[in-house]
């Protein structure tokens, strides 16, 4: 640390000489925690980095300013207690950073994002950055909503436990009109389904327009419900151009009965805070789409990962939100997905490379998130969704429903018998794993639409590199001789 | 264009692996093995070593296990009809190693497949009986429900029965457990516990009750031989141990108690080496030499003597 | 009709050797089961009739079966679930429900209609067995 004229007069220093690098700084229980992977240009050394990191993202810029005395500049600065080099990767470390509670609004997603990843993403010194992970204390987790119900009290509100939701989006994404979207909801709900959903860029264009499609659906949905004797829901998308026209969509959805709504992610933050306050004041269940997302969290070393937009819409307080299914069409290896997961759903996580977890966790009892897998998943598949997502998820079969040969209806039926049978098979003791096509296939001989959804997915596999894997794989180590 | 079954290789038992084998008739069975496999040679050896004395309690334990694993095995030949009564009666005074006697028993009822879980539910009366109208039913529901796939021991049964109150609850409770003792056989075995004297007019004026029961164990008295190596034993298991004098004033000790009214055998001795203990250390506490390992284990015969029982 | 709440409702009616393994998979887990009864099967009724009090520290699903046959015994034709409750944090609620029982004929549900303005609806079920009082809803008229 440069001495005390050498650190204020006018001139450039580096940041780890400003007080940005600390090694020897303890994180305190209230501090708000960052690791970063950072690939620093040749020639920078990666202390330097990321205090750059911790300085671009609290207090500093690139030059000395006296202004820095009129503050207590020491409590504010983010502080970079550690940089790890990535094995395997020459050019890669983590750092982490920790922020004082002062530096950031109560409550507020938009200002945390702003505060950590607003400006030193485009760092020149800096070849690639990307956010891996946070550790939000219970001091801040507390000045957040957080789910406007969660998942506990989403099945109490359904009546539906001991099982995973069904839903399906509905399909083709775009071109239905009211009616004929309607008569798909309608199907798929009576069929087995628990939900259907909007698809993110089902808004209001010129072939359907929100109220149309809201008074169609509402009808599906309580024609199944009367059908079924279930409670059944369609994701209204009430996603719009502003937040006035959001509310107005969704107090209408509201009006109209309906138990649940959605928003994109592109929505932004701000937007999905207040619905949020929204959703819990009017006692309607609040889904997610994490549209856009995988253009930040799908390269490995640059952007944001995922399990952080996961804990900023956890705080945020959304009661679903897209996660990730592993053996679908879509980008999930399966440890980051667990890691998501658990970020979603426990009380309290532990730090654990493996599934990419860098900080422990504790939301001090907010209630957790219900993920929701979804993207080219079929009923063939369904011990290994239960296998690797568990019970608390949403299975979303949009394609394997509504693609199934003998009808939408049929199709919902198919996966509402592969995954009572699942369950069933699993709390019977049995391995799912290995016995779990077995289960399908005794299944199917006494349900002919779960018959015919085998024959025609059965063998539809996704099997493509994960680009977005955690550093830290288990290896099997012989044992012994 | 069809496309082909979902045909991944089938995996799985269909039958559940614990479950015994039928055997054909002209196949043989090794019982000695059958028995060592079971684990019960365990079992029967423990009660031999952890439990002085009570040698007809252990011969019809042991000859109780024999009934079941030939049952077992008649089971597997299709000669046996329907879950054997396993309910008992253990009669005799207090501190006679009846409730130890039951907890093995339910460990070996598990072993020979009997009883599901092996477990002890352990109850008198006001376990099981109300104070009022429509409460004893679900207490005494409560507690076989709990002891369901274990023992239901059931210490003084005899107070469930009060001759002189017609509309005592109690006789309800009598009723709920006899159609559990008929009906769920192979659930739950009941092991009823107390004085052989009360329990005979128990069962004089309860038939129902006394025709489920298929066993009955009487625990006789310890000898003063048997109470004071049970005392033996007790100290040991403590890493305590007696001087020479000691023990001769211990069996004195015994010698007196054991005529003396409330007198529990098992229990007795453990009060009395409790107390004994209490002065031991009274005493090195008083004493000013340093003490040794030794004398920490060792008791003496002041230890006992200034007990009432020697009128002191 | 087929009213299908509870989690196995899809598949075909579970033996009692079946009923018995979801048991000892809710007792393995330490999860306090009861047993309820109802003649109102409506989506939104929570609050069905119990059948004696929640059964907690049980080891064994035999007493559970038990009291299973005694409910279906005394109401053979209402709708009878089986709850285990899960009461640890955070989760502190039911774990697992299904149905045991049902009426021989369900009549089920009627969608009633009313038009408000700008071409709302209002939706309302109505179940069909309510049409009768209470106790003789789904015996033969």
């Amino acid at each position: 640390m440069a001495d005390m004229t050498e650190r204020w007069s006018a001139g450039v220093l580096h940041y780890a000489e400003m007080g940005y690098w600390q090694p020897d700084y303890v994180p305190k229980a209230s501090d708000v925690l960052a690791a970063f992977r950072v690939t620093p240009q040749n020639g920078v050394p990666p202390e330097e980095a990321g205090a750059a990191v911790a300085g671009e993202s609290s207090t500093a810029t690139w030059t000395v300013v006296w202004t820095d005395r009129l503050t207590a500049y020491d409590h504010y600065q983010g502080k970079c207690y550690s940089v790890d080099p990535v094995p395997g990767h020459e050019d890669q470390y983590i750092a982490r950073i920790a922020y004082d509670l002062d530096l950031f609004e109560e409550g507020s997603i938009a200002n945390l994002s702003s505060s950590i990843i607003g400006n030193v993403f485009g760092f020149k010194a800096l070849k690639a950055l990307r956010l891996e992970d946070m550790r939000i204390p219970p001091h801040y987790a507390k000045t957040f909503q957080g789910p406007a119900h969660g998942i506990v009290m989403e099945r109490e509100y359904l009546n539906k436990f001991g099982r995973p939701l069904l839903g399906a989006t509905v399909k083709p994404k775009l071109g239905l009109s009211a009616r004929n979207y309607g008569r798909v909801v309608y199907e798929a709900l009576r069929g087995g389904l628990d939900f259907t959903k909007d698809d993110e860029n089902i808004n209001s264009q010129p072939f359907m327009r929100w109220r149309d499609r809201f008074l169609h659906c509402m009808e599906a949905v309580s024609k199944a419900q009367a059908e079924t004797g279930e409670i059944k829901g369609h994701y209204m998308n009430v996603t719009a151009a502003t937040m006035e026209d959001m509310y107005e969509r969704a107090d209408f959805a509201r009006e109209l009965g309906s138990v649940i709504v959605m928003v994109d992610l592109t929505a932004g933050y701000t937007a999905i805070q207040s619905m949020a306050k929204w959703a819990r004041r009017n006692g309607v269940l609040l889904h997610l789409h994490r549209a856009g997302h995988s253009t930040y969290t799908r390269q490995k070393a640059h952007g944001v990962s995922f399990r952080v937009i996961a804990k900023w819409m956890r705080l945020a307080g959304v009661d679903h939100v897209h996660a990730g299914t592993v053996v679908g069409k879509l980008e999930g290896d399966p440890n980051s997905v667990a890691g998501f997961y658990d970020t979603l759903r426990c009380d309290r996580a532990e730090p654990e490379p493996v599934r990419g977890l860098y900080f422990e966790q504790d939301w001090a009892s907010m209630p957790g998130v219900m993920p929701v897998a979804s993207g080219g998943i079929h009923a063939g598949q369904m011990h290994q969704l239960l296998h690797h997502l568990g019970e608390d998820v949403i299975l979303q079969f949009g394609g394997g429903t509504i693609g199934h040969p003998l009808g939408i209806a049929a199709g919902a039926t198919a996966n509402r018998v592969a995954l009572e049978a699942m369950i069933k098979a699993r709390n019977e003791g049995r391995d799912l794993m290995t016995e779990g096509p077995g289960v399908l296939r005794q299944a199917a001989r006494r349900s002919r639409e779960l018959d015919m959804a085998l024959s025609t997915w059965g063998d539809v596999t996704f099997n493509f590199e994960s680009t977005d894997t955690p550093d830290q794989v288990v290896t099997p180590v012989p044992t012994g001789a | 264009m069809t496309r082909q079954g979902f045909a991944l290789p089938r995996q799985g038992q269909d039958q559940d692996p614990a479950a015994p084998q039928p055997l054909a008739d002209d196949e043989t069975v090794d019982l000695t093995a059958e028995r060592s496999g079971a684990g019960v040679d365990e079992i029967l050896d423990s009660l031999e070593s952890d439990l002085v004395g009570l040698a007809p309690v252990k011969t019809r334990v042991r000859e109780i296990a024999a009934l079941l694993l030939v049952d077992r095995v008649r089971g597997r030949f299709g000669l046996s009809a329907g879950p054997p009564s396993l309910h008992m009666c253990f009669t005799g005074n207090p501190g006679t190693g009846k409730t130890t006697v039951a907890l093995r028993m339910a460990e070996l009822l598990h072993r020979l497949g009997y009883l599901r879980r092996g477990h002890v539910v352990s109850v008198t009366r006001d376990d099981l009986v109300g104070q009022y109208v429509g409460h004893t039913a679900p207490k005494t529901r409560d507690a076989v429900n709990r002891a369901m796939g274990g023992v239901l021991f059931i210490d003084e049964a005899y107070y469930l029965y009060r001759a002189e109150n017609e509309r005592d609850y109690g006789q309800e409770s009598i009723e709920i457990l006899l159609q559990y003792m008929e009906n769920h056989r192979a659930d739950l075995v009941v092991i009823m516990a107390g004085y052989a004297d009360r329990m005979e007019t128990f069962f004089a004026s309860n038939p129902g009750m006394s025709s489920r029961i298929a066993h009955h164990l009487e625990f006789p008295d310890y000898s003063l031989d048997e109470l004071a190596a049970i005392g033996e034993l007790m100290l040991r298991a403590q890493r305590y141990r007696l001087s020479a004098e000691a023990q001769a004033t211990f069996r004195d000790y015994l010698a007196r108690r054991m005529t003396q009214p409330r007198f529990a055998n098992a229990r007795s001795v453990r009060n009395a080496l409790e107390r004994a203990r209490l002065r031991h250390a009274n005493r090195l506490a008083a004493a000013t030499a340093p003490c040794g390992k030794d004398d920490l284990m060792r008791l003496e015969p002041a230890d006992f003597l200034a007990s009432r029982v020697f009128g002191g | 009709m087929r009213i299908t709440q509870g989690a196995f409702s899809y598949l075909p009616e579970l033996t009692d050797e079946e009923i018995t393994s979801q048991l000892d998979y809710a007792l393995g887990h330490g999860w306090a089961v009861s047993v309820e009864f109802t003649d109102d099967p409506h989506p939104r009724n929570n609050y069905w009739d119990m059948w004696g009090l929640p059964m907690f520290d049980l080891l064994d699903a035999a007493g559970v079966l038990h009291e299973i046959n005694a409910c279906r015994q005394a109401y053979p034709d209402r709708y009878i679930r089986v709850c285990a409750y899960d009461s640890r944090h955070p989760r502190q609620t039911v774990a697992l429900s299904f149905l045991v029982n049902r009426p021989a004929q369900e009549p089920g549900f009627r969608l009633d209609r009313q038009e408000a303005a700008g071409r709302h609806l209002r939706y309302t079920i109505h179940s069909y067995a309510l049409d009768r009082p209470a106790g003789t809803r789904y015996s033969p008229p």
